[in-house]
């Protein structure tokens, strides 16, 4: 990946980037539990992959399987009933998991930022957006109201929105305006990895393409990796490098965009795929993915897609399968397990040399 | 400002409501009140006395329904309230004016404290989820709220007065002494306003506890807090400017609403306590039959009540960029 | 009276409906099954169960009060102001009466008024706020703007000027007027809710399915409120419970009834805390505090049962600020 020039920091200085150590972050192993009065439900099921810089990677799934929950459960922005019930979240080689607010707060917004899915939920709506600006700026350090005023105006240039509305309220602006400067306030230092939830859900199809356009040319010119989640595969196929598939709380495929998107090999996956209409390409029969996603509270024994699955067989409701490594591809499903020898599921990042 | 017309719009309207319950309360009671009461009434009974007891019970003949009602809108818009009955010969006005810096002194510093320390409290006790101060709160201050203004009252009495006899147990100051602007008078009015501003607290500030926290803990879900720990930003910025400053807002209007029930409350702890202010004057009023005292009371502490609203919802628009905007 | 109103919101924002299961399946079914699940949480909750323990002990004793106090209670035999003993054991009043007796015989009265207000004030409350809610337009502007009036003019003192023309004001006369005054808070809470279920997915089912508004109202609504129209009638018990005492307290009730409200005051009267006959004065209170902590732990309980978020949080080895 292009990595940019040496990264801005509000102030004009610049920080160089680190040496290249291969990857931003390694999910290990990662499991969410929400604790609930009859009990706990595992709402992420040892999710694992990597991510190297300037790389952008996307999870979809349909709503409820636990995407985004795995988004806070990476930026350690859980709250009871839920929490971290394994595995490590290691970011720059250190492990995120179980620190607290504290110790987190250095790395918080310098190297990892978040984008939500509603900028009107998101932002405070009783302080001005230069406000806000400014605190995520205070609390790092930055105290010259002069470089906080430059920077909130360059980050606000950088997405296209008139740095006179950093005195605005939020209500006050645009659907599509919110977002952007929700995805400027990300950019304040510079980050090297953005997460960001559902960035575009709430946007017209229109605002929703240029608002990706706008985050791919700023991170050709930034070089930070992006973690993109949505239930909109379509939108997500053209931007990024990986494609997770994620349901019920589990990995069921990721690897290449490319080639998850040519020939996926899991059910769940071409489901999804033919649920998609394509603008462009002979016009066919939509067809959607009959039932619906398990309870989690009592999940199935077997294969969590069993019951919904065109190709299942007998074994596939009893025993619930592992991830196979296929084609530098991992997959969760049986069909696959006899193609390569089953791969451990956990041996580093995911993506394919 | 269109809001803001709507909203006195409304506040007259229920004006005019209190008015119009104080005018005709009267006329639809079984029998004649006043008639009655008249013959109650020891020695002779002044031409005015008269006249403000015909007008309470439109026993003037003469005009009908409507007039009658008309006059007495007049009547209380240009402030003539009558004479009291029980205080006779004293006007209903300088009744009603002498009471007031007592229940003001009162209320006033007892709801300003419970506000402070509920809010305070409950802020705290939401932010600190888990923690001992979250896990006794709510059943502690739930169940004081299901106290009787008057028990706690005569609770106090009976410990602080009576048993310990640390304190007075009636009234605003000594009666042996005479009312001046000077120290130790002050301090006896401090000394005698301590338990029924205890009583009055310990009931109020259970449920601004809990109605501040419950805010507090649907606040504290909200995207946005959670956006402020993303940004690294120190505790208690989130707990104050983002989560505190979102959370009371809203409750600025409730809290102002419910100092009709602080009213209330305050009524029975004067009556038990002697202490003389508004609501000891009522019930006084209640007991001797004064009615002319009576409604000028009750439409005071709607007026009084309706004031209280108002600041509130200047307060939220000024604090509430949102409300500015919208108008 | 103290601030008993429900500790939730502003009135006027609807209570939050139970939050789905993370990643769950099928949206629980409303109806016969949210009975149960009330059932369930009622015996989950910690201050529920004490509640609802209470409140069946005073039903119990409302409805057996014979046996359980063999004195009667408006008999002034006895000698006067006796301390507790065996024979009388809360003692006696300073005009011959067995206070225990009373106590016991009271909790009747007190109990009628309590439900009589809870289920008529409830009542009232749901039909004008769903109403207002459903038939939107002028019905709404109207209902809500009376409702409002109501809420506003402050309460207590609006029942004294009542009840002062009323003139001893017995159970019935005191149920009533309570009813008529005190519903506008219940109703701004069920019209608040109300709205916010009208556009949810499953009434705009039955509206396309060319079901009628009434049916709508009474069969799909009505059960989806189960929850909040239990704590509206817990707030409007509460209520009836601690203001009808003060009323009878300040000697505007039937000075004659047997009631907890009416032993105050003639303990009061009889200037029981100075003349040291102390028991007079604490018992009925202390039956009062009790009564309604019931109703207002069964409240906050039923809040915390709507709300999720509310409910006490297990100490998790997680950071602050969940």
């Amino acid at each position: 990946m292009p990595s940019g020039p040496a990264r801005a920091e509000p102030g004009g200085q610049t920080r160089p980037l680190p040496p290249d150590t291969g990857t931003v972050l390694e999910v290990s192993d990662l499991s969410v539990e929400y604790i609930t009065d009859t009990g706990s439900v595992v709402a992420v099921d040892h999710v694992s992959f990597g991510l190297g810089p300037g790389e952008f990677i996307g999870i979809v799934g349909e709503s409820g399987c636990g995407k985004s929950t795995l988004l806070f459960g990476i930026a350690q922005l859980l709250s009871p009933p839920a929490r971290i019930s394994g595995g490590t979240v290691c970011f720059r080689g250190r492990n995120m998991v179980g620190l607290t607010d504290e110790e987190l707060a250095a790395v918080r917004w310098k190297d990892l930022s978040v984008v939500m899915q509603s900028a009107m939920n998101a932002l405070n709506p009783v302080t001005t957006i230069g406000a806000q600006f400014r605190d995520a700026m205070r609390a790092h350090g930055v105290t010259s109201k002069e470089q906080i005023a430059g920077r909130s105006a360059e980050v606000l240039k950088m997405v296209g929105i008139d740095p006179v509305h950093l005195t605005s309220y939020p209500h006050q602006l645009s659907g599509g305006m919110r977002q952007r400067s929700m995805i400027a306030m990300a950019m304040l230092f510079t980050p090297e990895l953005v997460i960001m939830d559902e960035p575009t859900s709430a946007l017209d199809v229109v605002a929703q393409r240029s608002l990706m356009v706008q985050i791919k040319e700023l991170q050709a010119e930034f070089g930070f990796a992006v973690i993109f989640v949505t239930h909109d595969m379509s939108l997500v196929s053209h931007f990024s490098d990986q494609l997770m598939v994620m349901y019920a709380g589990r990995v069921e495929e990721l690897g290449a965009t490319r080639a998850v998107f040519d020939s996926p090999l899991h059910p769940y996956t071409a489901g999804l795929m033919e649920a998609f209409p394509s603008i462009r390409g002979p016009r066919r029969q939509l067809t959607g993915i009959p039932g619906s996603p398990p309870d989690l509270a009592r999940p199935p024994p077997g294969c969590r897609f069993a019951p919904r699955c065109p190709k299942v067989m007998t074994r596939c409701e009893t025993a619930s399968p592992d991830l196979y490594l296929v084609d530098g591809r991992q997959v969760r499903c049986f069909l696959h397990d006899g193609a390569h020898s089953p791969g451990s599921p956990n041996d580093g990042t995911g993506s394919p040399p | 400002m269109r809001f803001a017309l709507r909203r006195l719009g409304f506040f007259a309207l229920t004006l005019w409501a209190a008015l119009t319950l104080n005018f005709f309360l009267p006329r639809l009671m079984p029998g004649d009140p006043a008639v009655a009461m008249m013959s109650k009434f020891r020695g002779p009974v002044s031409p005015q006395a008269f006249k403000a007891l015909a007008v309470a019970f439109g026993l003037n003949n003469q005009q009908s329904l409507p007039s009658q009602y008309v006059t007495y809108l007049g009547d209380v818009a240009t402030g003539k309230f009558g004479t009291s009955l029980y205080f006779y010969p004293q006007s209903v006005g300088r009744v009603v004016l002498d009471a007031i810096p007592w229940t003001l002194g009162l209320v006033g510093i007892t709801t300003v404290l419970a506000f402070i320390l509920g809010t305070g409290i409950g802020i705290l006790a939401a932010w600190r989820r888990g923690g001992r101060l979250d896990s006794i709160a709510p059943p502690v201050f739930v169940i004081m709220s299901a106290i009787p203004y008057f028990w706690i009252g005569m609770m106090l009495i009976l410990v602080f007065a009576v048993q310990l006899k640390w304190l007075p147990p009636a009234f605003g100051f000594d009666i042996t002494l005479t009312p001046s602007l000077t120290l130790p008078f002050i301090g006896n009015v401090l000394e005698h306003a301590l338990l029924p501003a205890i009583a009055l607290l310990v009931t109020t500030i259970g449920t601004w506890i809990l109605t501040m926290r419950n805010t507090m803990v649907t606040t504290l879900a909200e995207d946005y807090v959670r956006m402020a720990r993303a940004k690294g930003l120190p505790g208690r910025r989130i707990m104050l400017d983002y989560a505190a400053r979102n959370a009371i807002l809203p409750n600025l209007t409730g809290f102002a609403m419910s100092l009709g029930f602080v009213v209330g409350g305050a009524i029975l702890v004067e009556y038990v306590f002697n202490y003389p202010g508004v609501g000891y004057m009522l019930l006084n009023a209640v007991t001797y039959e004064d009615y002319p005292l009576m409604q000028a009371l009750f439409l005071l502490i709607t007026v009084t009540v309706l004031l209280a609203i108002l600041l509130a919802d200047i307060a939220t628009a000024i604090f509430d960029p949102r409300t500015r905007t919208a108008g | 009276m103290a601030m008993l109103r429900p500790v939730t919101a502003a009135p006027d924002q609807p209570t939050a409906l139970p939050e789905q299961a993370p990643a769950g399946g099928q949206p629980a079914r409303r109806g016969r099954a949210g009975l149960r699940r009330l059932a369930h949480a009622v015996r989950s909750n910690r201050k529920a169960t004490v509640g609802a323990v209470l409140l069946a002990l005073f039903t119990l004793v409302a409805l057996f009060p014979g046996v359980i106090a063999h004195d009667d209670p408006n008999a002034t035999i006895y000698p006067r102001s006796l301390g507790p003993s065996a024979r009388h054991l809360f003692g006696t009043t300073a005009l011959g009466q067995d206070i225990f007796a009373q106590t016991v015989w009271g909790t009747r009265q007190v109990l009628i008024i309590a439900v009589g207000v809870g289920l008529l004030a409830t009542v009232i409350a749901m039909l004008i706020g769903v109403a207002a809610a459903f038939y939107g337009g002028a019905w709404d502007g109207s209902l809500s703007l009376i409702t409002d009036v109501l809420l506003v003019i402050p309460l207590f003192p609006l029942l004294i000027v009542i009840a002062t023309y009323v003139q001893n004001a017995g159970t019935m006369v005191l149920v009533v007027v309570l009813t008529l005054t005190g519903w506008s808070y219940t109703a701004r809470q069920l019209r608040a809710q109300a709205l916010s279920l009208r556009n949810r997915d499953f009434l705009m089912a039955a509206r396309v399915r060319g079901e009628r508004k009434m049916y709508i109202v009474v069969v799909e609504i009505i059960p989806t409120m189960t929850s909040l129209l239990v704590a509206c009638f817990l707030t409007n018990a509460l209520y009836a419970v601690l203001f009808a005492s003060g009323l009878q307290f300040i000697g505007l009730g039937d000075p004659n009834s047997v009631s907890w409200g009416t032993m105050l005051y003639w303990a009061e009267n009889n200037e029981a805390l100075q003349t040291g006959q102390y028991l007079w004065a604490v018992v009925p209170g202390a039956c009062i505090l009790t009564l309604g902590a019931a109703f207002a732990l069964l409240n906050y309980a039923f809040d915390e049962i709507g709300n999720p978020a509310l409910r006490p949080v297990r100490r998790i080895r997680a950071k602050r600020a969940g």
